[in-house]
């Protein structure tokens, strides 16, 4: 367990309510705003995991495209790739499958009857 | 100073010159970890870190010394190196091992020279200032860009590869360029007389004068121009600036002074290891002389690099054993290539010959005695053959029966050798020097897929340009090792896009999910599969892309209706069908871009691109232009893009159809439908072609007694000419048969497979799909056309049925828990319109009224 993992289990999370499940768009991604952040949420319904939250901002290209990429697994792995240049992202943790130097931050996230949480640290 | 080595510290690596081949060194040594072991210290006397001579022209045609630069500005330093900018090393002191320079002294253990070459300025009478400037260093340019800023005129003296460089120079400085040159041709070190002549051609018709056989005698002042050139034998040629280019002189002064082993013709003298006379000194690229020669092109001064940092780390290193001076050039635009001995020196040689004085092209093929094997070989006009026959020539393979047959004109562009004729030593990516052999051991070693192989090897990771021959080699050695060569569309569905196709017709699929669920694995799908499956949904039924179960199968572009650009902003493009449009909507057009802010440009296709919309803005940009009665021009899609025209027999003289009429009916049946990639249409009113129908997928040329089509070309990256398939047609037969060949492409192509690489991947070629769509031998056609039929019927601006539809349009907002706009779109005013900021010079958009 890395040091930073440790300190998120130990501090209690402060869940941010940012939207509604209405917003969502099933098998696809949406943006919201979140204190500055450009937070993209992808909701796949019917999956183990319904819900991910990554960081919108394409590494590669710097702009801020992430939750417009399309959904995908490979190899098993549920992927966004990205728009500009088609380079995949874990959506479970974020890592480059092209490129370990690229990564997207990912913040947890839940549904609460009809609102959409995404801890903040 | 003490200069030696003593234990633990690291030895001191001094390498004087920040050249093409000196920073490659470098770049080698940190690719091999040598910082662990030398500290590197690299002098050069230009100020600016190493940058790309080779492509030094283009520091006139809109690059700066930044964009020539052979690494970004941080390298050196963020790998430890010493690099010493403007800084010349005047002196060796190799009794104490140390280099001199104006700031100091640094002792070394090892040195190498990468110093490079001088130009050579004969002993002309008068020539001084802006009659003797020369062309190799960023500052040589500078004075060259100051002379021309007053001038009409230039001559470049010297009509060999960097001359004609310098002369393309000139001409993008907008100058009138001559080249006067001593010899009787062209490049004579790599030309022959025909392919000297070819080229001399080729270059006049661009406007350059060229002036043979002329030996300047000397310089005085001129009449029209600033100077007169007086040539031996009376003539002269009157000009503003000359700039000599008569060849390089290697830069050895400094081995010279201190005494190592000069070559009677210049260079320092080296061994097979790049060894000077001095053990400690190592001498790389054009200071060098190996064998009594020297080598003024970058590969053999690269290939150095390389062996020296090897040598240097005490790795195993092939010693320097000669170098291939073939080369393959773009001279002016004009293709230029010269292969081993492209004289036919070798006794026994023998040539083919082929001459185009048409166009201006040449080709010899020179072989041996033997007849069987390719010794050398000259292009001029075009460079499509060169890999090839490089290849033989490389590689000793055994020529075909009728050797002609490689170097004249091919129907389907130039013969590619097969990969099972390349032998293991075959060099597949030049870039990276990746031979077949290592493509084979990556497949060995358990490289499964052509990706592994590409990160493994590097292989086509630099130009990219061997990319299709990097994928023969691997499919041909996967074969060969009796693995089945995987053809599955993706991880989800094993089978092709036909396959699939096939199936959503059978059984009447709707859904990518139906599909996923019966003859897929898995429940998500991904990148590749979803948008080929949503094309061929599409192809069929021809549903709303917008509608909730197709929405997450599109690619970007098509999700959200419009061309995603690089800042995430979006392009928007109207349908203008034939390029015909009202002054009404031409103003609506304005009005709409000049509300939004769009920067507006007119499209090849007879269009207008309106970029620069965030996401939120184009449902309100979209219900401007339909209100107006615009309809999606679909350019966001592989789909039917625009049928071009020109203006045709109601205002051409020359016109013998309407061509805007009939553009406008095929735009109007074929709009929207989607297709395995984008599909270019173009109608012209006569012979002469002026929609340059021929370069499209579909072409339709007027005749007088009704319509010749043309299919399968395309323009882009490969152009391709449409060929023609059917000849006189009337209205009602020429949109039949486009049905038909529209149809059976959908059906049976590859996806992202434009109809000129399914066109010829065709087994039986043109014949087969004349008999298929002509002769209906398949007994396909009524069926196709009424697969045609059902997606014209179903035709929907998909803008339109967006924007009535609320839950569709809630997809277009940047964030769905806030107004804003994406804060982090920056624009510049460039020519009175917006675009994109760069990185460097963000300035902040003022706050955006949503």
């Amino acid at each position: 367990m890395n040091p930073s993992t440790a300190a998120a289990v130990a501090q209690q999370p402060h869940w941010q309510a940012v939207c509604q499940v209405e917003d969502l768009v099933a098998d696809s991604g949406v943006v919201v705003w979140l204190e500055g952040e450009q937070v993209a949420l992808f909701y796949l319904p019917g999956q183990a995991q319904a819900l991910y939250a990554v960081d919108n901002r394409d590494p590669r290209s710097g702009a801020n495209i992430i939750g417009r990429g399309l959904i995908g697994s490979v190899g098993g792995e549920l992927t966004v790739a990205a728009p500009l240049y088609k380079q995949h992202f874990s959506l479970e943790n974020g890592r480059c499958l092209e490129d370990p130097q690229q990564a997207l931050r990912v913040w947890p996230v839940r549904i609460q009857g009809k609102a959409i949480e995404v801890a903040l640290s | 100073m003490k200069a030696t080595a003593n234990g633990g510290q690291r030895e001191r690596l001094v390498i004087v010159g920040n050249g093409m081949v000196g920073h490659h060194c470098v770049e080698q040594l940190v690719e091999r970890g040598a910082l662990a072991r030398f500290e590197v210290r690299v002098f050069g006397e230009e100020r600016q870190r190493a940058y790309d001579r080779v492509h030094l022209s283009e520091y006139f045609g809109g690059s700066d010394a930044e964009a020539l630069a052979m690494c970004e500005g941080g390298f050196y330093d963020c790998h430890g190196v010493h690099l010493h900018l403007g800084e010349a090393v005047l002196e060796i002191d190799r009794e104490r091992c140390e280099v001199v320079t104006a700031e100091g002294r640094y002792g070394y253990d090892q040195l190498v020279l990468a110093t490079g070459s001088y130009p050579f300025v004969p002993p002309i009478e008068g020539s001084s200032g802006t009659a003797r400037l020369v062309y190799r260093t960023l500052d040589d340019l500078d004075a060259i860009r100051a002379a021309a800023a007053d001038a009409r005129r230039g001559v470049v003296v010297g009509g060999g590869l960097l001359g004609l460089e310098a002369a393309n120079a000139l001409k993008s400085l907008g100058l009138e360029a001559h080249v006067v040159e001593f010899a009787p041709r062209l490049m004579p070190v790599q030309l022959d007389d025909e392919g000297g002549a070819a080229l001399k051609a080729q270059i006049e018709a661009l406007g350059v004068g060229v002036h043979l056989s002329r030996a300047t005698q000397s310089i005085s002042a001129g009449e029209a121009y600033r100077y007169r050139m007086n040539f031996d034998g009376g003539e002269s040629l009157e000009t503003d600036l000359i700039v000599f280019s008569a060849g390089i002189r290697p830069q050895d002064a400094l081995g010279r002074a201190c005494g190592l082993d000069v070559a009677p013709r210049g260079g320092v003298v080296i061994d097979n290891h790049c060894r000077s006379s001095d053990p400690r000194i190592f001498a790389i690229g054009e200071c060098a002389s190996w064998n009594g020669s020297v080598f003024g092109l970058v590969a053999p001064g690269y290939s150095m690099a390389r062996n020296l940092a090897a040598l240097l780390l005490g790795e195993a290193s092939s010693p320097f054993t000669g170098a291939d001076m073939s080369t393959k050039l773009k001279l002016l635009g004009v293709d230029v290539g010269s292969i081993g001995d492209a004289h036919g020196a070798t006794p026994g040689a023998r040539s083919y010959r082929f001459i185009d004085e048409a166009n201006a092209a040449y080709r010899r093929l020179v072989v041996d005695a033997s007849g069987k094997h390719v010794l050398g070989a000259v292009l001029v006009g075009d460079n499509s053959y060169y890999d090839t026959l490089l290849q033989y020539c490389q590689n000793g393979i055994a020529l075909p029966a009728d050797p002609a047959a490689l170097i004249l004109p091919q129907g389907g562009g130039a013969p590619a050798l097969g990969a099972d004729a390349l032998p293991d030593t075959a060099t597949i990516c030049s870039c990276h020097n990746v031979s077949k052999g290592a493509v084979c051991a990556a497949i060995d070693s358990g490289c499964a897929d052509l990706a592994s192989v590409k990160s493994c090897t590097k292989a086509a990771s630099g130009c990219g340009g061997c990319a299709a021959l990097l994928k023969q080699v691997f499919e041909h050695e996967l074969t060969a090792r009796g693995v089945t060569v995987d053809k599955s569309l993706c991880e989800h569905f094993a089978y092709t896009r036909q396959e699939l196709y096939g199936l959503v017709r059978v059984e009447g699929i709707r859904t990518f999910d139906d599909l996923l669920e019966r003859h897929g694995k898995g429940h998500v799908g991904c990148d590749i599969c979803k948008p080929a499956v949503g094309s061929i949904l599409a192809s069929c039924w021809n549903q709303p892309i917008m509608d909730a179960a197709l929405v997450p199968l599109q690619d970007t572009n098509d999700t959200f209706m419009a061309n995603m650009q690089k800042n995430g902003t979006y392009s928007v493009v109207p349908r203008i069908p034939g390029g015909e449009i009202t002054p009404d909507k031409l103003i609506v057009i304005g009005q709409v871009a000049k509300k939004y802010d769009l920067y507006t440009k007119i499209t090849g296709g007879q269009r207008i691109d309106l970029f620069g919309a965030q996401l939120h803005e184009l449902p309100l940009i979209w219900g401007e232009l339909i209100e107006a009665g615009f309809e999606t021009g679909h350019a966001y899609g592989k789909s039917t893009r625009t049928v071009k025209s020109c203006v045709g027999s109601t205002w051409c003289r020359y016109g013998v159809q309407d061509s805007v009429a009939m553009a406008l009916r095929l735009e109007d049946r074929y709009k929207g439908l989607r297709s395995p990639h984008k599909l270019k249409f173009a109608v012209s009113g006569c012979t002469r072609e002026c929609a340059e129908a021929q370069s499209k997928d579909i072409g339709v040329i007027a005749t007088d007694k009704g319509w010749n089509l043309y299919v399968c070309g395309n323009g882009g990256m490969r152009p391709r000419h449409a060929e023609l398939f059917a000849t006189d047609l009337d209205d009602e037969s020429l949109v039949r048969i486009i049905d038909r060949v529209l149809m059976f492409y959908i059906r049976t192509a590859d996806k992202l497979q434009r109809t000129s690489v399914w066109r010829e991947g065709l087994e039986g070629g043109l014949d087969y799909l004349k008999a298929v769509i002509l002769d209906d031998s398949l007994q396909l056609g009524a069926e196709l056309e009424a697969q045609m039929q059902h997606v014209v019927d179903q035709y929907e601006c998909e803008w339109a049925n967006a924007l009535n539809d609320p839950e569709k349009l809630k997809r277009f907002r940047t964030f769905v828990n806030d107004r804003r706009a994406d804060p982090d779109v920056h624009f510049v005013r460039e020519r009175e319109q917006r675009r994109p900021a760069a990185p460097l010079h963000l300035i902040p958009t003022v706050e955006e009224a949503v």
